[in-house]
């Protein structure tokens, strides 16, 4: 496993006034689990691919939230929806639902802004 | 013109108008078939296989054994109205042509013939005929009758939910349904004047002498073609387009064609086929046991063949495989669902930059099989650790190819319809798989062995490790002790209804345990409900058809549940008063030293 935990994002400074946070709310209507996840790590630490590059679900969530989308998309290609994370989590999240429903949501704000 | 009468023209058109939709709709589909269906099915047209599929049209089309299969009430019900209304075709048919003296007569005349029969011409076996018409009429009513009640009461049906059928569909079936009793009215109110009946239209024309006959005659003729008309027209639009459909898809069928990894005209034959009788919804466990009740088959195929499939309807399902197990036309409607997931959105640019090539590390020359535990495995390492006892029992070289980190084999991205991310994880796993001479592989995961055997295309042999322990066994490289506890066995869906093994893991259990049967297995075995295809699927609803599956495997109360997949190890794992064992660990447990 490559680098895990609170160092796995740079730091940097966040505009919330100019993030669209409506993805989000779309998210959590569609993946009701998503909203459970307490960011334990538990998915990263069994992950596939974490095994090969930095690749962490938690750091999806807190790039979702945030609404850095460009950033988020690269990140969530690399998954390869083995469903190991969803069997591991203890907190019962739709993690494979919630990749692939965020990777809707990001290509379909894309077609929406273009 | 002595056998014309304005009233058979609706029929006329609606025929005419029928056989052209339908000619129209063949052809297009059977050309928007891609090149290899093309050919697979021009190579087998004449062959055996044609004969074949007459036989099968024959039984599944018009005497519906599939469905009596499932139960007989439905099935007689199916019965009575194909092989009722072809026999009412056919012998009104032969009927008329000993009638004019030719087979060539007004293609009316034999669905209107007691209308224009001259009573005072007579041709040999006119009473037989008109006995027997009847007798096939009675044999359509109670078809229909049985129908009838069917809508309102489907549970003496051993149904618990039918299909929601569309407007469209309601219109064409309350026309279907009127079709037979009016033509029963029609032919004995006519009786009641020409004393032309059988047994049964005679007898209820003479109830109906009393009334002005002369009068209600013609508006009964011109009601029972108008019914057919309807019906006619609005069948190539309804479910009741399976009735031509299915006969062409038998063929296609035995001639070797099948659903590849596009959309097709073949799929469209498929979507067109199926006629909702609703029998996947009972057993799909979405339904029975999370109540979820518009993703089904029926629904799903309805929803793509009219262009309205939503994400949720395409996305929510296990694809365990029950309700192709229990369709009666056989429509493979997983593979369908799998092709209408495509993301073809995704498909621009190149994934998994980061897997390393394949390491330049020499495999030895000796090693017998390769053993690729799959991604579960890693979270279930009993199994592995157990295949690592077994292999040296049985003192097999094996090369793990998996062991210290492993890429997914592909086929959940394939399940998602993320095509290009998943060939890209075939071919690096090919390269890696290929990189050894070995000749065997062996992995611990039915979802990662159906893969290998059906996309992979590999040139070495796959097992299952069911299959391999089976194999080490009877070849007597190991020696297991029967032990005396108890056991049941799950059956996989991937590994069963998938792959179709059945056998292997039954005959390694009875050499280890006794093994108690359930009340749903093989074929009919449960999902553990965790099942990777489905991605909209929450845990709560994941935990009762989990439970459900595990009712079913303690119901005969075992000392312990076998699996042979580590995700429905891990699933059942969670589920309480369990104890559940991979085959592997048992038989790793019984080796004789």
């Amino acid at each position: 496993m490559k680098d895990f935990g609170y160092s796995i994002s740079k730091g940097r400074t966040l505009n919330y006034d100019n993030s669209d946070f409506s993805l989000k709310k779309t998210l959590e209507h569609d993946v009701v689990s998503y909203c459970r996840c307490i960011g334990c790590g538990a998915c990263a630490s069994t992950c596939s691919a974490a095994k090969f590059t930095d690749f962490s679900i938690f750091k999806c969530n807190m790039l979702f939230r945030n609404a850095k989308y460009d950033e988020l998309e690269q990140e969530l290609s690399k998954c390869m929806l083995c469903g190991k994370c969803t069997l591991v989590c203890p907190r019962g999240v739709n993690t494979r639902g919630m990749i692939l429903e965020m990777r809707n949501l990001i290509e379909k704000n894309k077609n929406n802004n273009e | 013109m002595n056998n014309f009468h304005p009233f058979v023209l609706p029929f006329t058109i609606g025929t005419v108008v029928l056989f052209i939709i339908l000619f129209a709709l063949f052809v297009k589909w059977l050309l928007q078939m891609d090149k290899t269906q093309k050919t697979t099915a021009l190579k087998n047209i004449i062959s055996f296989k044609t004969l074949k599929a007459v036989w099968e049209a024959v039984r599944e089309c018009l005497f519906h054994r599939n469905i009596f299969r499932t139960n007989p009430v439905l099935g007689y019900m199916h019965l009575s109205f194909a092989f009722g209304w072809f026999l009412l075709i056919v012998i009104g048919k032969i009927e008329t042509t000993f009638y004019s003296g030719t087979f060539w007569d007004e293609f009316w005349l034999a669905i209107f013939f007691r209308f224009f029969e001259d009573t005072s011409v007579t041709f040999s076996g006119s009473e037989l005929f008109t006995q027997l018409m009847d007798a096939c009429l009675l044999f359509v009513l109670s078809g229909i009758v049985l129908a009838v009640i069917k809508r309102f009461y489907s549970k003496i049906y051993g149904m618990k939910k039918t299909t929601k059928h569309t407007i469209v569909d309601k219109i064409a079936l309350t026309s279907l349904w009127c079709i037979f009793p009016l033509r029963l009215l029609a032919e004995s109110a006519t009786a009641g004047i020409k004393h032309n009946g059988g047994f049964l239209t005679q007898s209820l024309g003479n109830l109906l002498v009393g009334l002005p006959l002369e009068h209600i005659t013609l508006p009964l003729w011109w009601m029972y073609s108008i019914a057919l008309c309807l019906f006619f027209l609005f069948m190539p639009f309804t479910r009741y387009m399976h009735i031509f459909t299915e006969m062409l898809l038998v063929f296609l069928r035995k001639w070797g064609v099948t659903e590849n990894n596009q959309k097709t005209g073949y799929t469209n034959i498929e979507l067109n086929a199926c006629s909702r009788c609703g029998i996947c919804i009972d057993v799909c466990p979405l339904n029975t046991e999370a109540g979820i009740n518009n993703v089904q088959s029926v629904y799903f195929i309805k929803n793509t063949r009219y262009g309205t499939l939503t994400k949720e309807i395409a996305d929510n399902c296990l694809m365990c495989g029950r309700c192709v197990q229990a369709c009666p036309v056989g429509i493979e409607s997983t593979l369908i669902r799998q092709i209408m997931r495509k993301k073809e959105c995704f498909n621009n640019k190149d994934y998994y930059q980061y897997i390393p090539d394949k390491e330049e590390k020499q495999i030895s020359e000796e090693k017998e099989v390769i053993y690729f535990a799959g991604c579960m495995s890693h979270i279930t390492v009993s199994i592995p650790e157990a295949m690592k006892h077994i292999f040296a029992a049985a003192n097999v070289k094996y090369w793990y190819m998996d062991e210290n980190e492993t890429i997914c084999c592909g086929r959940p991205l394939m399940q998602q319809g993320l095509d290009k991310q998943a060939e890209t994880l075939r071919q690096k796993n090919t390269e890696k798989i290929l990189s050894s001479s070995i000749r065997t592989l062996v992995t611990s995961c039915p979802i990662c062995y159906k893969s290998f055997t059906e996309e992979y295309h590999l040139p070495i042999e796959v097992l299952h490790h069911t299959q391999y322990i089976d194999r080490l066994i009877r070849q007597g490289r190991i020696k297991v002790n029967r032990s005396d506890i108890k056991v049941t066995y799950h059956d996989p869906c991937e590994l069963g209804r998938g792959c179709k093994i059945y056998e292997e893991p039954r005959h390694v259990l009875h050499a280890v345990a006794e093994l108690m049967n359930v009340k749903m297995e093989k074929e009919n075995s449960l999902c553990c409900g965790y099942n990777l295809a489905n991605t909209q699927l929450e845990l709560e609803d994941q935990m009762k058809i989990r439970n459900a599956a595990i009712n079913n495997l303690t119901a005969p109360k075992p000392d312990t549940v076998i699996t042979s997949c580590p995700m429905c190890k891990r699933a059942l794992q969670h589920g309480i008063n369990v104890n559940i064992k991979d085959i592997a660990e048992i038989v790793d447990e019984n080796i004789a030293k």
